[in-house]
């Protein structure tokens, strides 16, 4: 017999709800965006004009990409431009 | 034997079935592979967990939880190489995402008082080691059946009522309690004697 009761048990269940589904899929894409920030960078060390539009407006680049713009991919993406 | 458990593993799985199958060792050395599955099965493990310490045990304001919460997984993704035994990946995560936390409240408690040396508030310890409890709980469902598992989740976790569960699940709603107490029983049976007493 275990030494749970089941009123015990359900608290237990309720207390890790699932987590906003939007936050779960960006950390979920996390390799598929990585692979697309590569992208993103190595096009804007070539294409000046791009460079640009990319410095100016980070979560639209990303967006175009089809990437969540979380912070930790916007501040990277920040770093490795400027 | 070893092959076919390979074999299966290398089917493509839903992120919560591969969870449900893999020791978290297994799952950190896939994803450490470069498996995908592997990585999007360790945040469908993981993803309540860091959830309810940044909002549940730090009361984190929504906002300020999601960036915790993105932070946490950009750097277990970044970092995974850096575990040295991969068995340890959940209290790496734990204490990754309490740091964050605490992180986060200090820098909000800087932009309201710049000239305060004090902490803002603590976590809330026993609402962490009930979290910890609550893990090992859900690491108990992933073993049940899919339908006593997805019964128990949506009742419980979700807050979904008899009719909403019933529908999804396509069981007449005038079971679902029924079925709600017969996974209860299977899943206090399935956690068995190793669970703490009841001492809360």
């Amino acid at each position: 017999m275990s030494a749970y009761d089941i009123e015990r048990l359900s608290r237990l269940i309720g207390m890790l709800p699932p987590a906003p589904a939007a936050w779960v899929r960006a950390a979920r894409e996390l390799p598929r965006a990585r692979r697309e920030l590569d992208n993103i960078v190595e096009r804007a060390e070539s294409d000046a004009e791009f460079r640009r539009a990319l410095i100016a407006d980070l979560e639209t680049a990303l967006q175009a990409e089809g990437v969540e713009p979380t912070w930790p991919l916007l501040d990277e993406l920040r770093r490795r431009v400027s | 034997m070893e092959a076919a458990r390979d074999a299966r593993e290398a089917a493509p799985r839903s992120p919560t079935a591969l969870s449900a199958e893999l020791s978290d060792a297994r799952l950190v050395a896939r994803c450490r592979g470069g498996d995908e599955e592997a990585w999007s099965a360790l945040v469908e493990r993981f993803s309540r967990y860091v959830y309810a310490i940044a909002v549940q045990a730090f009361r984190l304001p929504q906002h300020d939880a999601e960036d915790v919460f993105q932070e946490v997984f950009a750097r277990v993704y970044e970092r995974l190489d850096t575990l040295r035994e991969d068995e340890a990946v959940r209290p790496w995560i734990a204490q990754l995402t309490r740091r964050l936390c605490i992180d986060r409240l200090r820098a909000g408690s800087r932009e309201i008082t710049a000239d305060t040396e004090e902490l803002p508030d603590a976590p809330d310890e026993d609402v962490l080691a009930q979290l910890e409890e609550s893990f090992d709980v859900h690491d108990a469902m992933a073993r049940l059946s899919e339908n006593c598992r997805e019964i128990l989740d949506r009742f419980f976790a979700r807050d979904e009522s008899y009719r909403a569960i019933g529908e999804a699940l396509e069981l007449p709603a005038g079971t679902i309690a029924s079925r709600i107490s017969r996974c209860l029983v299977k899943l206090r049976e399935e956690i068995g004697p190793e669970a703490r007493p009841e001492s809360r």
